[in-house]
């Protein structure tokens, strides 16, 4: 958004309008960044609750803290009297003691950590490939003198113009024929297909930015060609790098069409499952909220830990131009 | 129009000192050019001017207003950074009213303000052809053009940054020196260049490791240097310094040289140190016949139209800027006569030149 | 260090040629400059002998081996480019040492770290060893630039203007150590520049170039005092020589055929009694000497005196020519060598 929207357009108060543009600027983004927040703060807040604190009217915003959220997220329970909770003796751990207050035991793990597991290897696996081969691509496309190289490159953005579910069904019978349905080899596979369009043409527009003398200069000293992309280029599209490997990650964590469709064991990721977990009499609204907040956690902290990356990256070259 | 006003600005990196208590002011209406060696922090003060850079300390004023901490955009300054950067898919127009435009001022205004400029620039007749196929010269032109359209009051210059040819810089600078002249904004220029900042500058800012040394008209810096760093970097080949006799009191005409007496302008003041130096340009100093110091010839280095001397003293080697019409060779035996009216006394203590008839008078006669 | 040899090399770059039929020997240890206007093809020269361009037709040897299909890091040369391109994410010491370090080389630690002291202290930038190449000024970039192909000893330096961001006291410096380096190591080095003093400083041989082509190669003196044409006589010389009609002045043994003839400022005297009558138009103080405008009727001269001549615009002079000094060229601009030994210049005062 312009800030020089608000001033007025002699040449002397452009200073002022500037500087109250910018505080109006901020206001706004303040006021955004709180709305975007409010949903997300609630269900951190809701998967501290405890089940009827969660469905109270009007909605409690103090209340006291509890993790039965998140146990029963791990567990799977069955109810039972109390006398037979009596007869087991007192309860080994904290959770035991937490889950027995509602007359339940835990009968064994649940499944979602495994669909997180699965997430994670999906999400990370198809990261890791997209931008491994989006690179090389993107150096390709930038550096050597490819046969067609328009006409690819808009094909391999044109696969990305149709919304994949469109294909759906063809890489269901597919994936059926092959033997991948429902394996994580399978669903990296094929986010990946999807993420690497998006990758070649984010990374290339980097490494078009990266001057070619950098690569020169290390061909004289005597370098081979990939020891300098490798030395010379992949530090410098660092930034880059770190950019699409957050977008690649988002679509990959995120990806629930696909996900539900070709999944349904062995393979599942998460976001099918979170909406599955059902407590006694409708959703466990804090072991929902609990499924959610963790599942936000990695997308989070791999764009802070990348972030430095990013910023660092921007820094002007020492080329002279 | 403005004046800049910069006060005991200083900026260090870390433990590194870049910019050192620097103040001096930058009149309005002045081609002002920062000179020094490289890395003595004429391109980091010039940032700080603009406002890409902020000092540790000190005050920079535009016009008395004090705009140390005011953001670049803020500063009513164009920066001209690499003359060279244009638009690539926009055409002479769009690329000299982008600054304009940005500012949304009203459609018949920006036309106005742009064929104004391209008039003053000589270049309205390519307003509306891409900057793609755009000579050299042209292309810098439009990028000039994009900086002045703003009226900003004052134009702060980066070295070109581009390995501009020799040629091509000198027609810049022409060009840059011709459009000053008609549009008289105050401008700053860094360049590391002496030539280029004699016949550019009104006036010229010597600095040395982050110190300003001497603030003064291109002749002036020429004929008589405040300092003997400044008198060593002006000109080419440097300045020669002589060891000589000191104590000398005010009124002094003679210098003793290893023996020799050379004749000095009038000193004003006194030198106190039992030792001085004689600084004497390659230029003002003749092949002759007979004069007061004699030498044997070290090395002849032949540069076309001249040649530079270097010879042999009693009281070290000096270099001699001949025409190429003497003929001397490896070891001939020579005598050296001097320009009196150009010779200048430093003080060894404070590196000062010591007040003389070489400052007072002007040496053309 | 090895000699070099380009045989008739052409490079095209879509309709520009922009080196044509270069040849060219440069013998070991001897320092070659390049001296040419803006697209004269200078760039394009050193980067075919380093192999970052493949040349259209010709050859390259250098050491006697054919290298022209070799890859850069099998050449053995090192590049000072234009664009100095020095690594942003390395420091002025990772960078000194990047070359060092290349898997062909191996150096020990040790010695990469006292030779990378070695030049760095050579170029005076020890100070700077820890910053990054992107805290720097654009003379310290640049001696960056100069410092990692000096770490080196290659079969042959390529420079690309190495020293234009410099002041001028350090670049003479620099020149006089380049100059050493060459003499001591015994380096071959083909150096580009566009400043004819340096050319003339440095080179044992100068080529002359003019889009693409190389127009005359010889030592520096030869160069200037001996052009093969007009063009090169131009090219050297500050100010430039004058060119008039082979009549408008009185000039001795002129050769059949000269369409124009070429005269240094400096060999126009001033006050010979017996000279021809010209007007002072301007006089321009340059410290050192002056250069002086006149006019001969239609015949704009310039010539040049010591610092301080009693003449103001206006005034009138008598002229001559220093016999012997003129030279001619015929109608393609070609020097007809003179009938007599080749001029000479001699004292006009002096030891
Ligand atoms: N970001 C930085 N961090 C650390 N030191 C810096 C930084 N920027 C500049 N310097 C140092 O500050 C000093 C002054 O730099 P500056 O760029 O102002 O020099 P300069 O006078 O423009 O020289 P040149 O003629 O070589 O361009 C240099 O020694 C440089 O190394
Ligand atoms: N990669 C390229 N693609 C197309 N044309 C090129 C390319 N490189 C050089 N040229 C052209 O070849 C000619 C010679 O260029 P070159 O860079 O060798 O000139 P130069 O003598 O180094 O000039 P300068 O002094 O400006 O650096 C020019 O006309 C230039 O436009
Ligand atoms: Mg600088
Ligand atoms: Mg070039």
């Amino acid at each position: 958004m312009s800030s020089g929207r608000t001033g007025t357009t002699a040449a002397h108060s452009v200073v002022d309008a500037t500087s109250a543009g910018r505080r109006i600027a901020a206001v706004v983004v303040i006021a955004y960044a709180l709305i975007t927040m409010i949903p997300l703060v609630w269900i951190l807040l809701t998967s501290f609750k405890s089940p009827p604190d969660s469905i109270a009217y009007p909605p409690k915003v103090v209340f006291e803290p509890t993790l039965e959220g998140y146990v029963n997220l791990f567990t799977t329970r069955s109810r039972q009297t109390p006398e037979y909770i009596e007869s087991l003796g007192p309860p080994k751990t904290w959770y035991d003691a937490l889950v027995r207050k509602r007359n339940m035991v835990i009968t064994g793990p649940s499944r979602f950590a495994d669909r997180y597991m699965n997430s994670v290897v999906i999400g990370f696996g198809s990261t890791f490939l997209a931008v491994a081969l989006g690179t090389l691509a993107a150096y390709g496309f930038s550096r050597f003198r490819v046969p067609l190289k328009d006409d690819l490159l808009f094909f391999i953005l044109s696969t990305r113009m149709m919304p994949p579910i469109a294909v759906a069904i063809p890489i269901y019978l597919m994936y059926r024929t092959l033997g991948l349905s429902d394996t994580a080899l399978g669903m990296i596979i094929l986010y990946t297909a999807v993420n690497v369009s998006l990758a070649v043409w984010l990374l290339k527009g980097f490494i078009d930015e990266i001057p070619r003398e950098y690569e020169e200069a290390a061909v004289v000293d005597g370098y081979s060609r990939l020891q300098a992309f490798w030395k010379i280029v992949l530090p410098q599209a660092r930034a880059g790098i770190a950019a699409t490997a957050i977008f690649c990650l988002i679509f990959a964590w995120n990806e629930y069409a696909f996900a539900l469709l070709l999944t349904s064991g062995e393979a599942q990721t998460a976001p099918p499952f979170i909406p599955l977990i059902i407590g006694e009499g409708g959703l466990d609204w804090p072991a929902v909220a609990a499924g959610t907040t963790l599942f936000l956690l990695p997308i989070v902290i791999f764009t802070v830990l990348l972030r430095n990356q990013l910023l660092r990256g921007i820094t002007f070259g020492a080329v002279r131009k | 129009m403005a004046e800049i006003r910069v006060e005991n600005l200083h900026k260090s990196f870390g433990d590194f000192i870049a910019v050192r208590e620097s103040s001096f002011t930058v009149r309005d209406g002045e081609f002002f050019v920062m000179l020094g060696p490289s890395g003595c922090g004429k391109t980091t003060t010039l940032r700080m001017i603009a406002g890409l850079e902020l000092p540790t300390s000190g005050r920079i004023l535009l016009d008395g207003e004090d705009v140390t901490f005011r953001r670049g955009a803020e500063r009513d300054i164009a920066f001209v950074f690499q003359l060279f950067a244009l638009y690539p898919h926009m055409n002479v127009r769009q690329n000299i009213s982008f600054p304009l435009r940005i500012q949304r001022l009203p459609r018949r205004e920006v036309r106005r303000r742009t064929e104004e400029v391209a008039r003053l620039l000589r270049i309205d007749h390519l307003l509306d052809r891409p900057v793609g196929g755009l000579s050299s010269g042209d292309r810098q032109r439009v990028a000039l053009g994009r900086a002045i359209v703003r009226r900003a009051k004052a134009f702060p210059m980066g070295e070109p940054q581009g390995a501009l040819d020799a040629e091509f810089r000198e027609l810049m600078c022409e060009e840059l020196r011709l459009l000053h002249n008609r549009i008289g904004a105050t401008t700053i220029y860094v360049t590391h260049d002496q030539i280029e900042a004699m016949s550019m500058a009104d006036r010229i800012c010597v600095m040395d490791r982050g110190e300003v040394l001497q603030v003064a008209p291109p002749i002036e810096i020429y004929e008589r240097p405040a300092t003997r760093f400044v008198a060593g970097f002006i000109g080419s080949p440097a300045m020669n310094f002589l060891p000589a006799q000191g104590r000398l009191a005010p009124g002094a005409t003679e210098i003793r040289l290893n023996g020799a007496t050379v004749p000095i302008p009038r000193l004003h003041a006194a030198l106190d140190h039992p030792e001085a130096i004689l600084g004497v340009r390659p230029e003002h100093i003749h092949i002759a016949d007979d004069g007061p110091l004699r030498g044997s010839v070290y090395s002849v280095e032949y540069m076309g139209t001249r040649q530079l001397v270097t010879v042999d003293t009693g009281v070290g080697r000096l270099k001699v800027r001949a025409p190429n019409t003497v003929r001397v060779d490896d070891g001939d035996s020579v005598a050296l006569a001097f320009d009196t009216r150009r010779l200048i006394v430093f003080d060894p203590a404070s590196d000062l030149a010591v007040a003389s008839a070489a400052f007072t008078e002007t040496a053309d006669g | 260090m090895a000699e070099v040899r380009l045989h008739d090399l052409t490079k095209r770059f879509a309709q520009t040629v922009a080196v044509s039929d270069l040849s060219l020997d440069i013998a070991d240890g001897e320092f070659v400059v390049l001296l040419g206007p803006t697209g004269a093809g200078k760039t394009t020269t050193l980067r075919l002998v380093a192999g970052l361009e493949k040349p259209d037709s010709g050859r390259i040897e250098i050491a006697g081996h054919d290298v022209t299909a070799l890859a850069p890091a099998e050449r053995d040369v090192s590049f000072v480019f234009q664009q100095y391109s020095l690594y942003p994410h390395y420091t002025v010491y990772q960078n000194l040492a990047f070359p060092l370090r290349a898997p062909a080389r191996r150096w020990a630690t040790a010695d990469i770290d006292r030779r990378v002291r070695e030049v760095a202290a050579l170029l005076r930038i020890e100070s700077k060893l820890d910053n990054r190449a992107t805290q720097l000024s654009g003379g310290e970039m640049q001696r960056v630039a100069i410092g990692r192909a000096l770490v080196r000893t290659p079969a042959i330096y390529l420079m690309d203007e190495p020293l234009s961001s410099l002041d001028a006291k350090l670049r003479e410096d620099l020149r006089i150590e380049l100059k050493r380096i060459q003499r001591d190591l015994g380096a071959t080095i083909l150096f580009v520049t566009h400043d004819q003093i340096e050319a003339m400083t440095l080179a044992d041989r100068i080529g002359v170039l003019s889009t693409g082509r190389l127009i005359q190669i010889g030592p520096p003196r030869t160069i200037y005092e001996r052009p093969d044409n007009l063009y090169v006589a131009r090219r050297l010389g500050s100010p430039q020589i004058n060119v008039v009609a082979p009549d408008a002045l009185p000039l001795a043994d002129v050769p059949a055929g000269a369409h124009s003839a070429g005269i240094r400022p400096e060999d126009i005297l001033l006050h010979c009694d017996d000279g021809i009558p010209a007007e002072v138009l301007s006089v321009e103080h340059l410290g050192v000497e002056t250069v002086i405008l006149l006019s001969l009727g239609e015949t704009h001269l310039h010539t040049l005196l010591g610092s301080h001549p009693p003449l103001a615009p206006g005034s009138q002079v008598r002229i001559a020519v220093r016999p012997g000094a003129a030279l001619f060229f015929d109608a393609a601009g070609n020097r007809i060598p003179s009938n007599l030994s080749e001029p000479t210049r001699e004292t006009a005062y002096g030891t």
